[in-house]
């Protein structure tokens, strides 16, 4: 019964795509790259500052940044030890064992932020704006770490029950119900609606072309070119094995992956820290770059300013902070002090940012000083693979594996995210509907060119950054009383600690 | 310590058999049975999303499964040897919840089957009654 509905569906994208040339992927490619120029244009509006275009878009997400830090104290490092007693079960009632624990809410949003974006989008930062625009980077990472805070205590605070017993939350929830809690309840849904579109849209290009696109670089890449013109036939087996676990609801394959996908993510910075170790040599000068690229003006497009709008793109693209689907995943927490997932939420970007972002980052930065030429024309994941290859001859094999089950595991986050937006407008029936765009989505991802994907994925994830930072600030008051009010009861032993 | 026994049920055979022997235990010392059945559970485990949004239903599914399935069974062998008893179902690890709730519940003695798992699973990870001698803070009878 589903293998028939599998067959079907799946003989019908093979139909459709099937080429009788290889061309297929140049025609999409053709057809994509102008609208995805287009919808760049307006997303990424500019004003020139300094000799530098300034997207005002990211000038939206860094003030944001800045101000929810300081506004919330510095609650990035205050609150970072706290963060991890949370996760190690500290303050875990044995009661509610067998509820969503703090731990699996953050592997699981960890696991849906680290995807390609941490092997390949940190390539197209340094390509962009030179090795300054790891420093602006790690300053994203750490700056966002209280954007995340915000979105996701309101992500649990604003949380849903629905009649099934299942949980739904995220910021449409947060905008709906939280704006009208302050008596701007025409603004609230209307943001709410807002979001909702534009994550079932931006889920499309972040948590799926972009994904698929990369995977089927980095195989192509190890299969030295043998797959060049097949991006539709790896496209195809890609969206075939999506669509088997979210429309076939085949949950091994997902449950493996999101198994293995930690133990890819340690091995990885294993690796990589090995590298960087074997080019220690250079990793003085490297380091020296980073910090030279990052304020003088003597980098690439733009110097100074354009690494640092160029390294703000990538952390924001790579850790998601200000995108506001990490609060659908902790949103599933069940807990009397939302402000504990705010805690929690802490050590997202610092994972995945300040720690593996930076890892590949030094990889890539020290194999330039010893061989600048090394990559060549590569960029994104084949730029990193050769920084790789260059010490490990064997290790693009395991990037490739890697690579693949990252893209796998933030594609499956991400169908639901997309879903969750989708669902809060159309309703539960029509899950299907966008299950199987999702589907093809990641087919087409594989069919055009880094470029034009890159392009549309950032303009959609930084579009719906825009309503949600706005409700962040409406909110951030509601977040510092629950914070405050959390550490008192913390101070006062009315929240008890039951592990050392 | 209280006059009770904690009594491991697993719904296997090795378990009947540890809950028989703790009934006779309990007849002779005129203790009561404290009947505990374990899920298998672990804060520190990776989901998808979907799984973490549906986790709550889940569990108390599995919750009232334990009740009804595993536990109502087991309780009506207690009762109707006339024992006095309580029940009670916990997610966690076998063996340290069972040590916690030995501690929690003052009890005297743990009672439980040898091998819940299948053999290969306990030659490799340990069984919950090896860990259990090991950890726990009462005396521990372990029903072959």
């Amino acid at each position: 019964m589903l293998s028939n509905r599998f067959l079907i569906t799946f003989s019908a994208f093979a139909v459709a795509a099937s080429p009788v040339f290889a061309g297929i992927d140049d025609t999409i490619n053709s057809i994509t790259a102008p609208i995805a120029s287009l919808i760049g244009d307006i997303v990424f509006f500019s004003i020139p500052v300094f000799g530098a275009q300034l997207p005002l878009v990211v000038l939206w997400l860094v003030a944001g940044a800045i101000f929810f830090t300081l506004y919330l104290g510095f609650v990035s490092i205050r609150g970072f030890k706290h963060a991890i007693e949370l996760v190690r079960g500290d303050y875990s009632n044995p009661n509610d064992a067998g509820e969503v624990s703090h731990f699996q809410a953050l592997a699981t949003a960890v696991s849906g932020t680290v995807g390609i974006g941490n092997i390949g989008g940190v390539a197209v930062a340094v390509t962009v704006g030179g090795p300054g625009a790891t420093f602006w980077m790690i300053l994203a990472g750490f700056l966002g770490m209280s954007t995340k805070f915000v979105e996701c205590t309101l992500g649990v605070k604003y949380r849903q029950e629905n009649a099934d017993g299942s949980v739904s939350g995220g910021p449409m929830y947060f905008m709906r119900d939280g704006l009208a809690a302050q008596g701007r309840e025409r603004l609230g849904k209307f943001m709410g609606t807002f979001y909702a579109v534009g994550i079932f849209v931006g889920a499309l290009g972040i948590g799926n072309m972009f994904q698929s696109n990369q995977a089927y670089v980095q195989l192509n890449t190890v299969a030295d070119g043998a797959l060049d013109g097949y991006g539709w036939l790896v496209g195809l087996i890609l969206a075939g094995v999506v669509f088997a676990v979210i429309i076939g609801g085949i949950k091994s394959i997902a449950a493996v992956t999101e198994k293995i996908v930690p133990l890819m993510a340690v091995l990885y910075c294993t690796f990589a820290i090995v590298v960087i170790l074997m080019n220690a040599a250079y990793i003085p000068a490297a380091i020296g770059n980073i910090f030279s690229g990052a304020f003088t003006p003597d980098g690439v497009a733009g110097g100074a300013l354009g690494a640092l709008i160029i390294g703000f793109q990538r952390a924001v693209f790579s850790n998601e902070a200000g995108i506001g689907s990490a609060s659908i995943a902790h949103s599933a927490v069940r807990t009397n002090e939302p402000v504990t997932e705010g805690y929690v939420s802490l050590l997202e970007p610092f994972i995945d940012t300040i720690v593996i972002c930076t890892i590949t980052a030094l990889v890539i930065g020290t194999t330039q000083v010893a061989a600048p030429d090394f990559a060549g024309d590569a960029t994104g994941v084949a730029m990193t693979s050769a920084a790789f290859e260059r010490q490990i001859g064997w290790f693009p094999y395991v990037l490739a594996i890697a690579a693949l089950l990252f893209a796998f595991s933030t594609m499956i986050s991400w169908s639901y995210y997309g879903l969750k937006g989708w669902t809060y407008l159309f309703g539960e029936r029509t899950q299907t509907v966008y299950k199987v765009i999702f589907c093809v989505f990641v087919a087409l991802g594989c069919m055009v060119q880094l470029g034009p994907i890159l392009d549309i994925s950032d303009a959609l994830v930084f579009l719906i950054c825009v309503p949600n930072i706005l409700a962040l600030y409406f909110l951030a008051p509601v977040v510092k009383r629950e914070m405050n009010g959390y550490l008192d009861r913390i101070k006062s032993g009315k929240i008890k600690k039951y592990g050392t | 310590m209280e006059n009770r026994y904690l009594v491991a049920v697993e719904g296997s055979e090795g378990s009947r058999r540890a809950l028989t022997h703790a009934i006779e235990r309990a007849k002779v010392s005129n203790a009561e049975l404290l009947l505990v059945h374990v899920i298998d559970w672990s804060p520190y485990s990776f989901h998808t999303p979907e799984e973490l949004s549906a986790r709550h239903k889940r569990r108390e599914e599995e919750l009232a499964r334990a009740r009804d399935v595993v536990l109502a069974p087991s309780k009506k062998l207690v009762d109707d040897a006339g024992i006095k008893s309580s029940s009670e179902v916990r997610h966690g690890k076998g063996a340290e919840t069972l040590a916690m709730m030995a501690k929690d519940h003052d009890v005297a003695q743990i009672i439980l089957g040898r091998n819940g798992e299948s053999g290969i699973s306990s030659m490799l990870f340990g069984s919950t009654s090896s860990k259990l001698v090991q950890i726990s803070s009462v005396p521990v009878l372990i029903v072959p």
